[in-house]
């Protein structure tokens, strides 16, 4: 057992952090035009040299970095104060995906753009009636010739507003129930017959929005994996969502070091185990990550401790800022970094599954207790 | 970078399970909490045999320690071998097989089997003193036989490793015993029924235990890192959140177990006593805290 990086990594290290500190940009919120717009130029920036999908193989943009080094990049990016990942729904959820289930012509068609954020895509899980619960999905695929009609509705489709594509299930045969019968689609947001409406979230921009599909054409070209195995194509996203990848420990790390930075400012004692049991829990984070970094690069799969990183990250999210809150008084109601970041902290518990769905995942398949009502 | 158990420390772990599932350390912990010594002595000897007590000082590593320390926790081993096994050879002490008593104020402020104890140190001022047993003392972990110290001769100087060798070696008894705690708990809620059911197919008690395993699984880490790096903000870290794990597993465990967790028929009391017991002494967490931030 050992906690030593390779010089390689080291290097790495070293390259990224001196990149970073040339470059970096405060950016406007990426959920108004005018931020999504200078956000893609941020990622080509990025892509430029090499650093936009750092651990993808080298003919889509990446560098082949190893877990190891992808999870010291996140490190020195969230270090450095760089900003949030636009198109986080495509490279940490959708990529994955397509890694694991897409064809040769999919991945190369895709994924290049996704690297330079030319193209931005949205997540489409949600709809009204199905959250947490994507097996009652609703929305049809209907067979035509090539393809595919799909009708229905998603709701709180994240980045949706302003991205050029979206992912997400479709009930494609009405005979089968729950997970059965579904089937994982990309869809060109501006096809005809797609409606999006925006919807603001709690500060007020369009984060969200809702997605009226209406006999929208889908190539069988645009299907991941086979149709009808879409439940089973989505668990791999799922856990990726929940676990490694979009939740990488750099991000806590960075909060965590600029929360013992604010408290140093007072030394607030009533504040102080508040404070520490923050930087101990993203140091725990990061550790638990190496842990099972150690176990895929031996061979593992990711399977249900994805719902033991959610269920952490997303209470250790919120708990840093609710303590950054306090630490900064009457003054935390105007808006900046920490209200901003606890507001969007409050969604962690939310999406990706709530936390009592990973509760019951824990239960279930790691302690192997009973099913029961919900 | 490799962060995870070697195939050697994972035999090693199993082999101490083996032996101690078949030793009854329950019934010897109880013995022990009544003066009965003779159990955990036969325990003493054949962890001895396996190499327990000059681990240290035989080439292994901290991280084996630790390892060893989370079974000594799980199996709810009594006796003083945090004191023996961990703290003597930070001191560059061999114990010779001999129990050892080690009072460091003000974080161990009483002598653990100090009466049975072959060596009585006192670690304060920098120095090595001897102390003899004073006034017992009842412990909340009847198994933790404590003694005031009256010190005597200063015999030599101290080394700051002892403490943090002490506070590891807790912090593993700490999450073995939340392990041991969870455990239990899955299997009686897969058993127990009430209003016709398994309890373990309620969400109520699925989060309870979810929560609980997520605490164990995260503090695990900080342990084996405290055990790599010494740092005192990794063994403050590791001994925090192994504190934290351990007593909401040992609240968890109780709740699921009712009522018959609450007597002393049932191994959970023994946990749950430890559990309390070893989050107070080699460092509060309050005072753990305080070096994380220092």
């Amino acid at each position: 057992m050992d906690l030593d990086l390779p010089e390689s990594t080291l290097a790495f290290r070293a390259e990224v952090r001196d990149w970073l500190a040339e470059h970096v940009v405060t950016l406007p919120s990426f959920d108004t035009a005018e931020g999504f717009a200078l956000h893609r130029e941020w990622e080509a920036e990025l892509a430029d040299a090499r650093l936009s999908v750092v651990s993808w193989p080298e003919e889509f943009g990446g560098r082949d970095a190893s877990l190891v080094d992808w999870l010291v990049f996140e490190e020195e990016y969230y270090a450095a104060g760089a900003p949030g990942r636009v198109n986080q729904n495509g490279l940490f959820m959708l990529a994955p995906t397509l890694f694991s289930h897409g064809t040769p012509e999919q991945q190369a068609r895709i994924l290049p753009k996704m690297a330079r954020s030319e193209e931005v895509w949205a997540q489409a899980w949600s709809e009204p009636e199905a959250g947490s619960d994507i097996a009652a999905l609703r929305s049809t695929a209907t067979r035509t010739s090539d393809g595919w009609l799909l009708s229905g509705q998603k709701t709180w489709s994240s980045r949706a507003a302003f991205a050029d594509k979206a992912f997400g299930l479709f009930r494609s045969d009405p005979a089968e129930v729950r997970h059965r019968g579904l089937t994982y689609f990309m869809i060109d947001l501006r096809a005809d017959g797609v409606q999006v409406r925006p919807i603001a979230q709690l500060d007020g921009e369009p984060g969200f929005a809702e997605l009226f599909f209406d006999e929208v054409f889908v190539p069988d070209e645009d299907v991941i994996g086979e149709p009808g195995a879409g439940w089973r194509v989505a668990m791999t996203t799922a856990n990726n969502e929940r676990g490694l990848s979009l939740r990488s420990p750099g991000r806590f790390l960075a909060t965590a070091e600029r929360l013992v930075r604010l408290w140093s400012e007072t030394r607030d004692p009533a504040l102080a185990d508040r404070v520490a049991d923050a930087w101990i829990g993203a140091r725990a984070y990061q550790l638990y990550t190496f842990g099972t970094a150690t176990r895929l690069v031996e061979g593992a799969a990711l399977g249900p401790e994805s719902s033991v990183n959610k269920l952490f990250w997303s209470q250790l999210d919120v708990s840093m800022h609710e303590t950054a809150l306090e630490l900064l008084g009457p003054a935390a109601e105007v808006a900046g970094d920490w209200p901003d970041g606890w507001l969007f902290s409050l969604a962690g518990p939310i999406y990706g599954g709530t936390d009592q769905i990973q509760r019951n995942i824990v239960a279930e398949r790691l302690l192997g207790l009973p099913r029961g009502d919900r | 970078m490799r962060f995870a158990l070697s195939a050697e420390q994972n035999d090693f772990s199993a082999a101490l399970d083996d032996y101690l599932s078949t030793a009854d350390c329950d019934a010897a912990a109880r013995a022990w909490a009544d003066d009965d010594l003779g159990p955990g002595m036969k325990l003493w000897h054949g962890l001895s045999a396996l190499g327990l007590l000059d681990l240290l000082d035989s080439g292994g590593s901290l991280v084996d320690l630790v390892v060893a320390f989370e079974r000594l926790g799980y199996h709810a081993v009594p006796g003083p071998w945090v004191e023996t096994a961990a703290v003597l050879p930070a001191l560059a002490i061999g114990s010779g097989g001999r129990l050892a008593s080690v009072v460091l104020p003000p974080h161990v402020p009483y002598g653990l089997d100090a009466d049975v104890s072959d060596l009585r140190l006192l670690l304060v001022d920098d120095g090595v003193h001897e102390f003899e047993p004073g006034e017992r003392l009842k412990s909340v972990d009847r198994a933790r036989r404590l003694f005031r110290p009256e010190p005597g001769a200063r015999i030599g100087d101290g080394v700051p490793l002892a403490f943090e060798h002490g506070a590891l070696a807790t912090a593993a008894q700490l999450l073995g015993a939340g392990e041991w705690l969870l455990a239990t708990s899955v299997a009686y809620a897969k058993q127990r029924k009430q209003y016709g059911r398994e309890i373990g197919s309620y969400q109520a008690i699925k989060h309870l235990l979810a929560d609980t395993v997520t605490a164990l699984e995260l503090a695990r880490p900080l342990l084996y890192a405290a055990a790599l790096t010494a740092s005192a903000r990794d063994v403050s870290a590791a001994k925090v959140a192994a504190g934290q794990a351990a007593s909401l597993a040992a609240r968890t465990g109780l709740q699921v177990h009712g009522a018959i967790g609450y007597t002393a028929e049932h191994g959970l009391g023994l946990r749950l006593t430890k559990v309390r017991a070893l989050v107070g002494v080699w460092g509060t967490p309050a005072f753990h805290r305080g070096r994380v931030l220092a």
